[in-house]
């Protein structure tokens, strides 16, 4: 300083500022040098914190700076050039290391405000999960208070306990001031207070069911805020000083009623709801929460199935009452029945022992007094005792075999049997009676009936029997007839047996068998009981003798033979017509043919005498044409006979009325009866001509209708068979003389 | 006196049902039967007797008939034909059924059948006849008895 050439006067103010750049520089060095501490001690406090290499560019800038700050304490003086080298070298580090700490800031700072951003979300993030925590709280709450308020709902089947209890917990809970419940009235036009929590006795009070606030709460399943001045929560003068509390309502649904039939329940056709109004403290801030109306409405549901649960049970405790009296009534009616079982058996047991033991003694006393020496006379009455024996046990068994009668059980036995001889032997088991009786009893079998059949024989007779045993007995004068003849399609349609169609076949036919009697007649208005079975009507007018089982087992053997019984009467006084179809097979060996005219239903003909009547056989067989004779004879014809188609044609004159002639040799047969049509030029005058042919070719029918004949009769030929040809062949001629 | 009517009848009781049930006689016996009557005491008699002459015509006739060279089938079916209705007549009903079959035979002018139903026919008669004599003997005893035949 000695060798500077400066002003004197000056040099205290150039001190002073230089002393305040000293103490500058000083602190500047020093923070310099504080600041890199202070980032390490927090990245060393931080756990994770990228970027590190950064930092230490960083520290290197702010010492480099602070060393540039430092050296300057000694560039106020005179320096040595040793500083000056020191200098320049701590500037350029400096601008080197805060240009690339410059470079370097551009490209991290968007990482830090990323992890800035983030931090903000994490935050945000607490803060919802803090909400949700105190949400899953509030729930968990109301969880609790749910289960217990349903615990307690539904610990009992009580309606009333079970609307009480709901009050009472609700109110507890929920710190209620009150809390009521209003049922539909039976006319469900309004609403009833029915229950309430702490008014003691609340006093019929009732409101319009369609009042505005009771339709907003009953459109909507939530819980709806009210005002506390509506009609259903003033329920009484204000117990606070300034205001009343909140008022919440929510409707209860009842049950579909017509489903259950409970009595003391009020009856609604269509679904209802109870209203449940609660009212929250007066004089308090509280306000109804979210989760309390979720809890009010939880509660009115689980009211609901509470309720009906409580229904359930009294409809089934009903239940339970009724089918026990039905037990009982079963009981009663099982031990009836069991009674009503035993009587039966019994009387099977006693029809048994007491009736058909003895039948079986008489019938084989009967049989072996049938081997002694007998008149014919005793030996016909006899065989009669023995057949009326043999079909009085056939009843017996029927009657023990009752029950298999009516389900239907019993079998017909079906075999061939002689169909004339059938009603030959009805007719002489009958005739004793009838002659003790002095009645008149005639017979009527239709030639063309088949000789035999296929049918239960012991049952038709039977059934048959039962009939004109019933028409004896019940006639004490005049005449019984039976007629039997093969039933044509169109007596089907009879109006009785609208349902009854079949039709005849090849195989089976109809055998149609009416009993006719002139007797004292029934009721028509009683003729469907005649064949109910062990009925004995006493307002019948026949007499009521006899168990009334004929006729029930006859409908019943009719049916099973596929056909079909009725009865007519004009009334009392005016006899009776017993009639019944029965079907039956046609066995092959006795396919017989019909003969070409059509039978009538005749008169009495069992007693018509052929007396006088001139026939001519023509039959080259010698035993043949003398059994023909034998059997015309027999019937009191007057018969000539020859033997060879040119005699017959010479004998044959107008006396002769009928002529049989055998047609099983070639042509000669048809030719004799063209021969004899040429003959007799008038047509009245000439005879009947009847073929005899042991032939049962179709062809030979109509080669006999053909040529002119007047009958077919298919041999070997019975006296009844040939008297029913000679009655049907004279009402012909009738015919034939009025047209 | 009396046993001895009581036995006859009753062997002819079983005689004829016996008839019946192996085959030989059928429903039309019994029709024959019930012709016979005061008027005509003996018709099933004569019956059976004039049957009996024309069996033993026709066998003979059938039988010339097949000992031609050659057999006249139509001539013997004349003649089984005849048969068949003489022996339905009465009924006899196991020469029928033969004679139905020999007529077959005769149709299908089958010598050998022919043959075997002749044979077949000529036996079942002799049987027949047998049988019918026996019956008629019966009768006659009781008759002689003093007894009266029973009816079927």
């Amino acid at each position: 300083m000695e060798s500077c050439n400066c002003i004197d006067p000056q040099v205290p103010a150039d001190d002073l500022l230089m002393k305040y750049q000293y103490i500058s520089d000083f602190f500047i060095a020093l923070a310099y040098f504080s600041i890199p501490l202070e980032l390490i001690y927090f990245v060393k406090k931080s756990a994770v914190f990228p970027y590190r290499w950064v930092l230490v560019q960083f520290g290197a800038f702010i010492v480099l700076c602070g060393a540039t700050h430092l050296i300057n304490l000694w560039t106020f003086r005179i320096h040595s050039r040793t500083v000056a080298v020191v200098m320049t070298t701590a500037k350029v580090l400096t601008a080197v290391v805060s240009c690339a700490t410059a470079l370097m800031l551009v490209h991290i700072i968007p990482d830090l405000l990323s992890v800035k951003t983030r931090e903000l979300f994490l935050k945000n993030k607490a803060a919802e999960l803090d909400r949700e925590m105190g949400l899953i709280r509030t729930q968990e709450e109301t969880g609790r208070h749910v289960r217990m308020l349903t615990h307690e709902i539904r610990s009992t089947l009580d309606r009333h306990t079970i609307l009480k209890t709901t009050l009472v917990e609700l109110g507890r809970t929920l710190a209620l001031e009150e809390c009521a419940l209003w049922m539909p009235t039976r006319t469900g036009l309004e609403l009833q207070l029915s229950y309430t929590l702490r008014q003691q006795n609340p006093v019929g009070y009732t409101v319009p069911i369609h009042l505005p606030v009771i339709n907003q709460v009953f459109s909507s399943n939530r819980a709806v805020k009210i005002s506390p001045n509506c009609p259903v929560a003033r329920l009484r003068p204000y117990a606070g000083k300034y205001m009343p509390g909140a008022v919440v309502a929510v409707r209860v649904p009842l049950l579909h009623l017509s489903n259950f039939q409970i009595y003391d329940w009020p009856e609604v056709s269509t679904r209802s709801y109870a209203l449940m109004v609660l009212m929250l403290p007066s004089d308090s801030a509280r306000q109804w929460h979210v989760h309390e109306l979720e809890l009010v409405e939880v509660v009115a549901d689980q009211v609901a199935v509470a309720l009906s649960h409580a229904a359930i049970l009294e409809e089934s405790m009903r239940a339970r009452d009724q089918l026990i009296e039905q037990n009982v009534a079963l009981d009663l009616a099982r031990r009836e029945a069991e009674t009503a079982i035993r009587a039966r058996n019994d009387f099977l047991a006693v029809m048994n022992h007491e009736m058909r033991t003895p039948m079986h003694a008489v019938i084989a006393l009967s049989s072996l007094l049938q081997e002694t020496d007998l008149t014919a006379e005793q030996r016909l009455m006899v065989e009669t005792i023995l057949k009326s024996s043999n079909l009085l046990a056939t009843l017996i068994n029927d009657v023990l075999d009752l029950s298999r009668l009516e389900d239907g059980s019993l079998q017909l036995e079906a075999a061939t049997f002689n169909l004339h001889s059938l009603f030959r032997e009805v007719l002489n088991l009958i005739k004793p009676v009838a002659s003790v009786k002095k009645l008149s009893l005639t017979s009527h079998v239709a030639s063309d009936l088949p000789m035999y059949a296929i049918g239960d024989e012991k049952r038709l007779m039977q059934t048959i029997l039962n009939v004109v045993g019933n028409a004896v007995k019940f006639s004490k004068e005049g005449c019984i007839s039976i007629t039997a003849f093969v039933a044509k399609p169109e007596s089907f349609r009879d109006a009785r047996i609208p349902d009854f169609l079949p039709v005849p076949s090849d195989n089976h036919f109809y055998l149609r068998v009416q009993v006719k009697d002139s007797g004292s007649g029934i009721n028509p208005q009683d003729i469907p009981k005649l064949f109910t079975k062990f009925a004995q009507n006493q307002s019948l007018t026949r007499n009521p003798a006899g168990s009334g089982l004929g006729l029930a087992i006859c409908r019943r053997f009719v049916n099973l033979m596929e056909g079909h019984i009725w009865v007519e009467s004009e009334g009392i006084g005016k006899g009776c017509t017993v009639t019944f179809i029965v079907k039956l097979g046609i066995p092959d060996r006795s396919n017989e043919f019909k003969l070409p005219f059509v039978p009538k239903v005749p008169g009495n003909h069992g007693s018509t005498n052929f007396a006088g009547l001139k026939v001519l056989v023509m039959d080259d067989n010698g035993v043949s044409r003398t059994v023909t004779k034998g059997l015309l004879m027999h019937l009191g014809c007057d018969v000539t006979t020859a033997s060879s188609s040119e005699e017959c044609l010479r004998v044959v004159s107008l006396e002769h009325e009928v002529v049989f002639m055998d047609v099983c040799t070639g042509l000669d047969g048809y030719e004799l009866a063209v021969r004899i049509h040429e003959k007799f030029t008038k047509h009245q005058d000439r005879p009947l001509i009847v073929a005899l042919t042991g032939n049962t070719k179709k062809v030979t029918k109509e080669n006999c209708m053909r040529v002119g004949m007047d009958g077919l009769i298919l041999k070997p030929v019975s006296v009844d068979k040939m008297r029913g040809v000679l009655s049907e062949l004279l009402e012909r001629r009738v015919l034939f003389e009025s047209v | 006196m009396t046993m001895d009517v009581a036995q006859l009848q009753r062997k002819l009781r079983e005689h004829q049902a016996a008839m019946f049930q192996q085959g030989f006689l059928d429903d039309q016996f019994s029709q024959l039967q019930k012709l016979q009557d005061e008027s005509t005491p003996d018709f099933v008699i004569e019956v059976i007797t004039m049957f009996f002459d024309d069996s033993e015509n026709l066998l003979k006739n059938m039988a010339r008939c097949l000992e031609q060279v050659p057999a006249d089938f139509k001539q013997i079916d004349a003649h089984a034909h005849q048969y068949k209705g003489s022996s339905a007549s009465i009924g006899a009903a196991r020469v029928k059924n033969v004679c139905a079959t020999f007529r077959a035979f005769c149709e299908a002018k089958n010598q050998e059948g022919c043959m075997r139903c002749l044979s077949q026919l000529q036996q079942e008669y002799s049987l027949l006849k047998n049988a019918l004599q026996y019956l008629f003997s019966l009768q006659q005893q009781i008759k002689a008895a003093g007894g009266s035949i029973p009816t079927q």
